[in-house]
């Protein structure tokens, strides 16, 4: 602490606290207006139900089979990023093969693009007379305006997530761990089992888990490259849109509020992951 | 080095390769391959056809609503986000880490569900649906209520690249200016936003492609009526639906061409700053 100087009145301790309260009430104001609000009416307009009703409404039999579509597919699609989420990110940190600068700004893509096109280009591609759609059309597999369409769009949307959590504890990890294991004499599987992923591990399934969140909360894709036929490929978001359509606004408040509750659920679990990974990287 | 063993720095070529291939191929199924086929749809008649496509009056106000939308709600949420990392970033209170999670909500929302909670709130039957309408103020499906909706699913972009970046660069230069005599204006004007400048570079372009490129909340709140409510990936789906492929191909290129300039900034950004994306 400085003694010799007087010290400015805006330094003071009381005042630093609300030295710029204006930035405060923005913030404050905002996130109410924004999120407590809107989060606020959906979940008293929901228990204006009663919850008997709610329970009736929210397992419907259309609504279950749209959140097993919905849920089953984005835990699939998220598991299935997370084996290739790895595998390409330790290709981009540990390799170098021509053209490596480019596929790493690519993997952004699913960021930037919106969904839309999205869907509309994977509906294309996966159509039976599409580019990839017709290589697999002749063994009796259609991808698009099914259930696997939905499956390829959340591949494609959550895809990011794991490579970009994983590449920078890839980044940090030093070699000389798993050079020491070789050359105690480990195999090269026993030191991916051993050295390599337990690290990883936290990095994964929080990029897994993101992913998941994402692939769950998935609309303009998924809407287009399925058929959003009932007990087939509708998901959740598409039958809370229906249902809105159709003025039926008791059940997308219904099955909104369930979704946003998964969403907390999720978010939460996020969150602890996180902390499990920060706790990894001090040890 | 010489052991017994092959070294295993060197392990077997043939493995790189195959895990190279690997990695290539599932990113051409999953990525490249949609994308170049956004390219080839829109051109493969020539480019006179595409052209055309793009004279449409639907098409030219899809776009005009979608830079009016992005002219609204980027500065909004650049403005909030700002407040929102120097009050988090800057400050140890209790809640912090509730707040933090509370900013990271929208991104866990579904965009649809994000629509409904503004229909239930600003609607004919919502909470202030009766005291808007003696006002004869219209939000949902009008402008106001786009705006609503889109500034809610990009609402976290700027807060969460701002407030690793403004803990990193610590208090000290800010200290140094006040005691020189800066007020809270000049301090944040001359010294903390040079600072920060690359990272709310990097939150703005963010939110401008998830703002422009909003499809769901923006599909609940519209209503979705061509030439008046409809933003370019409504326009998209639109088209599409009514087997109108190549206006579809051509405003899903224009849109493209913005996750092409997106991509490409954000790479710039990104050399410059050193940071990786986390959203």
């Amino acid at each position: 602490m400085i003694t010799t100087n007087p010290i400015p009145a805006a330094f003071s301790p009381k005042k630093q606290r609300w030295q710029f309260p204006w930035v405060w009430r923005i913030t404050v104001f905002y996130l109410l207006v924004m999120l407590a609000v809107p989060i606020a009416a959906l979940f008293s307009r929901a228990s204006s139900a009663g919850p008997l009703h709610f329970w009736q409404v929210a397992t419907r039999a259309i609504a279950l089979s749209a959140y097993e579509v919905t849920f089953v597919t984005a835990l699939v699609a998220a598991l299935i990023n997370g084996v290739f989420g790895t595998l390409i990110a330790w290709v981009l940190v540990r390799y170098s093969f021509p053209g490596k600068r480019f596929f790493d700004a690519v993997v952004d893509l699913p960021f930037a693009l919106p969904t839309a096109v999205a869907g509309l280009t994977l509906a294309t591609v996966y159509s039976e007379n599409g580019w990839i759609g017709s290589l697999v059309a002749p063994f009796g597999i259609r991808i698009a305006f099914t259930r696997w369409g939905v499956a390829v769009a959340m591949l494609f949307i959550s895809l990011p997530f794991v490579i970009r959590t994983v590449q920078p504890v890839l980044t940090e990890m030093e070699k000389d761990v798993e050079e020491a294991a070789w050359s105690l004499g480990a195999t090269h599987a026993q030191t991916f089992w051993r050295v390599i992923l337990p690290p990883l591990m936290p990095a994964i399934l929080t990029g897994v888990a993101l992913g998941f969140s994402r692939a769950v909360g998935e609309f303009g894709s998924v809407v287009i490259i399925s058929s959003n036929t009932p007990f087939r490929d509708l998901i959740a978001s598409v039958l809370v849109f229906q249902s809105l359509e159709q003025y039926d606004y008791e059940a997308a408040t219904i099955i909104g509020t369930v979704m946003l509750l998964v969403s907390l659920a999720i978010l939460f679990l996020i969150n602890l992951l996180q902390a499990w990974g920060r706790r990894y990287a001090e040890r | 080095m010489r052991s017994v063993k092959p070294s295993p720095t060197q392990e077997k070529p043939w493995l790189h390769a195959l895990l190279i291939v690997i990695a290539i191929g599932y990113l051409a199924l999953v990525l490249l391959i949609p994308a170049a086929n956004v390219l080839f749809q829109a051109f493969h008649k020539g480019v006179l056809p595409f052209l055309e496509n793009l004279l449409e009056p639907d098409f030219l106000h899809a776009v005009w609503l979608t830079f009016a939308l992005a002219l609204v709600v980027v500065p909004l949420n650049t403005v909030f986000g700002l407040c929102a990392a120097w009050a988090i970033a800057r400050h140890r209170f209790p809640g912090r880490t509730l707040l933090l999670s509370m900013i990271d909500l929208p991104f866990s929302i579904s965009p649809v569900v994000a629509g409904l909670m503004l229909v239930l709130v600003y609607g004919r039957n919502g909470w202030f649906g009766g005291w808007l309408q003696a006002l004869d103020i219209r939000v949902i499906f009008s402008f106001p209520g786009m705006v609503l909706a889109t500034a809610f699913v990009s609402l976290p972009f700027v807060a969460r690249e701002v407030i690793p970046v403004l803990e990193e660069i610590g208090t000290e230069q800010e200290e140094a200016a006040k005691t020189l005599g800066a007020n809270e204006w000049q301090t944040f004007w001359r010294v903390t936003l040079p600072n920060i400048r690359w990272g709310l570079l990097y939150g703005v372009l963010l939110t401008n492609a998830r703002v422009m490129g909003e499809f769901g909340a923006v599909a609940v709140v519209s209503g979705n009526v061509a030439g008046l409510t409809q933003t370019l990936p409504l326009f998209v789906e639109d088209a599409y639906k009514n087997y109108n492929t190549e206006s579809a191909y051509a405003a899903a290129v224009i849109l493209g061409l913005l996750a092409l300039v997106t991509l490409v900034v954000k790479e710039i950004l990104e050399r410059k700053t050193g940071i990786k994306p986390n959203a």
